[in-house]
């Protein structure tokens, strides 16, 4: 049997920095079991950015975050092994875990302690109940985003999308960037669940329209997605008879909601968290298994990505100390602080010429700009000097960085992440999508390489935000 | 010339086929959809029926208790998943107690074995998660639960390996009457026969129509189900029916042969055939009613919903149905004014059960008919995809090591794995769409329900088949995932 000291189960964000940490005290034989062909986990669909704002400081994309990470996790040359899946846990001292791959088989490792880092899943259609038919055409919006940003797929024409999540707005703005016709995005509560600057980069900016207090009562169209009947809802969530609407799509994405991945952690005996849906963890985020940790969405739903590395920044050190140091009392069962669920409702009162929301970090600040009689701006509302720039900005020449994909020739995969290395014109997002889309490069391109010097006449390269290796 | 044209690869149609080869004969299955089991067959309750619903003296009676006891051996020799769980008839009410008892006499009339009466304390011994409102119940100890998909494919497949020929995505648009036999009209060819075995499901009644006078019409009765987790699977350990009401044997709460819980079906008469969608009234029913057999239902485990169509015969000019004879039975002979021509028609519940019967029934209906001899060689028994979840962990080495392509799990939720995957397209009558793939494999069953496996099985599948991947299907024609690449949507 294989031995190491620390198994990781999942390369994801929350795996890595797990390892990164337990490395870091002093751990040497580690070794992180990944089912995917890379390390990144879903941040390899996240082409868009936002991430990295607390951990790195500065505003990266998905991709560049996990690169971060994936470099890191090269230097100190902490082995993985990818397209392997770990079927069965057990606890103890020492923990088993058994696996499999192509090349090894079934095989099992004995591990000092492992920490469960698998990450979660998304709710599917069956689970909201929506009644009517069962077409192709509905995707849940993680489905579409790995189609578009990974296989370079376009999953649709016409989309309507349900729940507002930050998922759902992304994938709204992704599928009308790449030339499908967003109809509405409906919200069953009377409040978004995504942030507020998604609201506003994603759907204000391309005039997709949020319905709250609706959703989807009926699908139509027994092959393909025909359309979707959306109903307003009372203050029960029960449809209202005589609201309904029929939109016509061809694409249904479902954003509603995501569920940590637990069947492993219940088959080890883990203890389980209703509220959370993660296992039951204690101040050192050891399950009640001896010797398995858990962090990151496995242990409960995170808002950002950041958060996810910190607390499996913290697991990798608990594992490392257990490994260390041996058993501790367990002592008491810890729930971990759940970020307060995100309730958006853009004031619909606000002054569309005057008050803004602020796009430049997950607070969405409301900040009022007012025109002074010599003409300048006064600023009032913002809590940073980012949101005074940003309002100068879209008072006078509104900017957005664009994000997307580049079709590749001869590579492992067919595209690569792309982004314009500064923000560029608002109203030249469609001149620049239309150069992006038009683009092919050759195989291999590495991150950061610049992919087209001067997109759509601003004078902003598109840059590389991830690699993409040749194809031997 | 053909000796048979099967009309429809449904259970029954795939069933006859198999029996139908062990002879020597050239027939052949002409399917509308791109699959088998694309009908009534793919969505039911999976259940195999004791016997004590259906009217002693009845068809649906003698094939229902045989196909019954056909089943485990069948599903030994074709390999597909069966479960002789035994099925309980639960009662709510003290004043209704008589009908349990009615029930037994009518199954021990039709031959059903081991029928006996449990008070409220046996049931909860058996039944520990038994609604409490369940006062008394019938308890058949051979109901057994079977893998609908797995049957229907394993009949086809062993049909098709015995030389019975199976066209996809012909759909029947007429029938001739010749001098000896039939000339059966399809879009893609004409197809000249010597008989004709209808088992065209909820279109029985069309293509009976399209030979006889004594017109048929068939309504379809929806059937709304929820499929559970299988966190929830062992809520019920039995099939749990209640006692049945004027639409039918009421809801059912059952494990399924591969461990989740299945509550339905509804019963609403609809005027169109292909009317499979669900509601929320139908699904809130369902709910609602599931309550009384078992407690504790998880309403966040519900993985999906589906409807299926029971092929209810509304009206039949014929003999029997004049005197009240045939009414509610199975349609299944030689229709009186069609000489070679067979209705296998109105299989409703038990149908699934009965088809083993309806098979052997309907085959020597044939035999004597064209005076057909045995073949010399009929292989029996066919092998199914090997189950990386069901298998234990020395055997899914073995298999890894043999092919690495068992190593790689494509649908994480069920664990099935691209070596499955590949198995399925590459056998006989090999799956075509992911829905083929899901129903042959699993991949795509689970508690995700395809989020996370979709785009790599549609990849597999237009890479074994040399498609493009906007050309592959999840069943029908027009059911595509991706754009095609000159809309620049495939980038």
């Amino acid at each position: 049997m294989k031995k190491a000291d620390l198994v990781v189960i999942g390369g994801g964000p929350a795996g890595m920095a797990a390892a990164l940490s337990a490395c870091e005290k002093g751990i040497k034989d580690i070794l992180i079991l990944e089912r995917d062909r890379d390390l990144g986990g879903i941040l390899n669909q996240c082409i868009h950015n936002g991430f990295g704002l607390h951990a790195f400081k500065e505003e990266l994309t998905g991709t560049e975050y996990a690169a971060r990470y994936i470099d890191m996790i090269m230097e100190k040359r902490i082995p993985s092994l990818l397209n392997t899946m770990a079927v069965d846990v057990q606890g103890g001292s020492p923990c088993v875990v058994t696996a499999m791959n192509k090349e090894q088989g079934m095989f099992q490792v004995e591990a000092k302690a492992v920490v469960f880092a698998m990450g979660c899943r998304e709710r599917p259609r069956g689970a909201m109940n929506i009644p009517g038919f069962r077409p192709a055409g509905i995707f849940s919006a993680g489905t579409a985003q790995r189609y578009v940003n990974i296989e370079g797929r376009m999953p649709g024409r016409e989309v309507v999308v349900l729940g507002s999540g930050d998922i759902g707005l992304i994938m709204a703005r992704r599928m009308t960037l790449q030339g499908a016709r967003v109809k509405m995005v409906a919200e069953i509560m009377p409040y978004s669940g995504g942030l507020k600057r998604n609201i506003v980069q994603c759907l204000d900016d391309f005039g997709i329209p949020l319905k709250l207090s609706h959703t989807v009562t009926e699908i139509h169209g027994k092959d393909r997605v025909e359309g979707v009947t959306v109903s307003r809802v009372d203050e029960n969530l029960n449809p209202v008879p005589g609201s309904e609407e029929f939109v016509k799509c061809d694409t249904l994405l479902l954003s509603c909601g995501l569920i940590p991945e637990n069947e492993l952690s219940q088959g080890a005996g883990a203890g389980m968290d209703d509220v959370t849906g993660g296992p039951v963890v204690n101040e050192r985020l050891e399950t009640t298994v001896q010797g398995i940790f858990a962090c990151g969405n496995v242990l409960h739903v995170h808002d950002l990505v950041d958060n996810v590395s910190r607390e499996a920044w913290q697991a990798g050190a608990f594992a490392a100390d257990y490994i260390l140091n041996g058993k501790e009392d367990w002592g008491e069962a810890v729930r971990p602080k759940i970020p307060a669920k995100t309730k958006c409702t853009l004031p619909g009162d606000r002054d569309l010429a005057s008050q803004l929301i602020c796009i430049g970090c997950p607070a969405g600040c409301l900040i009022t700009a007012e025109k002074m009689e010599d003409g300048s701006l006064l600023i009032t509302g913002n809590t940073c000097q980012k949101g005074e720039d940003y309002a100068r900005s879209e008072m006078t020449a509104p900017v957005r960085g664009v994000t997307s994909i580049i079709r590749v020739k001869d590579g492992w995969g067919r595209v690569v992440p792309v982004k314009t290395a500064s923000e560029i014109p608002k109203g030249k997002i469609s001149a620049c999508m239309e150069e992006i889309r038009a683009a092919v490069v050759q195989a291999p391109v590495k991150i950061g390489d610049i992919l087209i010097e001067n997109v759509a006449g601003t004078l902003v390269p598109v840059i590389a935000t991830g690699n993409m290796p040749r194809k031997p | 010339m053909y000796d048979v044209v099967i009309i429809g690869a449904g259970v029954s149609g795939c069933a006859i086929a198999r029996e139908l080869s062990r002879y020597e004969v050239k027939a052949v299955v002409l399917e509308k959809a791109l699959d088998v089991c694309e009908g009534t067959s793919k969505a039911n309750s999976g259940i195999v029926h004791a016997g004590y619903d259906a009217r002693p003296g009845s068809l649906k009676a003698r094939l229902n208790v045989e196909g019954s006891r056909k089943m485990a051996a069948l599903s030994r020799e074709l390999d597909f998943p069966y479960k002789q769980n035994g099925s309980l008839v639960l009662c709510f009410d003290e004043k209704e107690k008589d009908k349990l008892e009615e029930l037994k006499i009518r199954g021990e009339a039709n031959g059903v074995d081991g029928l006996c009466i449990l008070s409220r304390e046996q049931l909860v011994e058996k039944e520990p998660n038994v609604g409490e409102g369940a006062v008394a119940a019938l308890y058949a100890p051979s109901g057994a639960i079977v893998c609908p998909f797995g049957l229907t494919i394993a009949l086809a497949e062993n049909a098709a390996v015995n030389g019975v020929e199976f066209e996809f995505g012909t759909e029947v648009s007429g029938i001739e009457s010749q001098e000896c036999g039939y000339l059966v009209h399809t879009q893609k060819a004409d197809y000249e026969t010597r008989t004709v075995i209808n088992a065209a499901g909820v279109r029985a009644d069309e293509i009976h129509n399209m030979v006889s006078h004594m017109k048929m019409k068939i309504t379809p009765r929806k059937g709304e189900y929820l499929l559970y987790d299988k966190k929830a699977g062992g809520l019920a350990v039995h099939t749990l029916f209640q006692l049945p009401t004027a639409l039918g044997k009421g809801i059912l709460a059952t494990p399924t042969v591969h461990g989740n819980l299945l509550l339905g079906p509804t019963a609403q008469d609809i005027p169109e055939k292909d009317g499979t969608d669900t509601s929320r009234e139908g699904l809130e029913q369902i709910v609602e009613k599931a309550a009384l057999s078992i407690r504790h239902i998880p309403k966040k485990d519900v993985i999906t919903s589906f409807a299926g169509l029971r092929a209810h015969i509304t009206a039949y000019a014929c003999e029997q149905e004049k005197d009240g004879g045939a009414k509610g039975d199975f349609v299944i002979g030689e229709v009186p004014d069609a000489p070679g021509f067979i209705d296998v028609a109105g299989i409703e519940s038990p149908g699934l059960t009965s088809a083993p019967a309806i098979g052997e029934y309907v085959a020597d209906m044939v035999k004597q008919l064209l005076g057909l001899r045995e073949k010399a060689v009929f292989t029996s028994r066919r092998k199914g995809i090997p189950s990386m979840s069901l298998l234990s962990d020395e055997e899914r080495h073995r298999l890894i090591k043999e092919n690495p392509a068992y190593g790689n799990v494509i649908c994480r939720c069920e664990m099935v794995t691209e070596g499955e995957i590949i198995d399925a397209i590459k056998r006989p009558l090999g799956a075509v769409t992911t829905d083929g793939i899901k129903r042959r494999t699993r991949a795509g069953m689970g508690r995700c329900q395809s989020g996370f496996c979709n785009p790599r099985v549609v990849e597999i599948l237009a890479r074994e088949l040399g498609r493009e991947e906007s050309g592959i299907r999840k069943s029908g024609e027009d059911s595509w995932y991706i754009l095609p690449s000159k809309e620049g949507g495939s980038l």
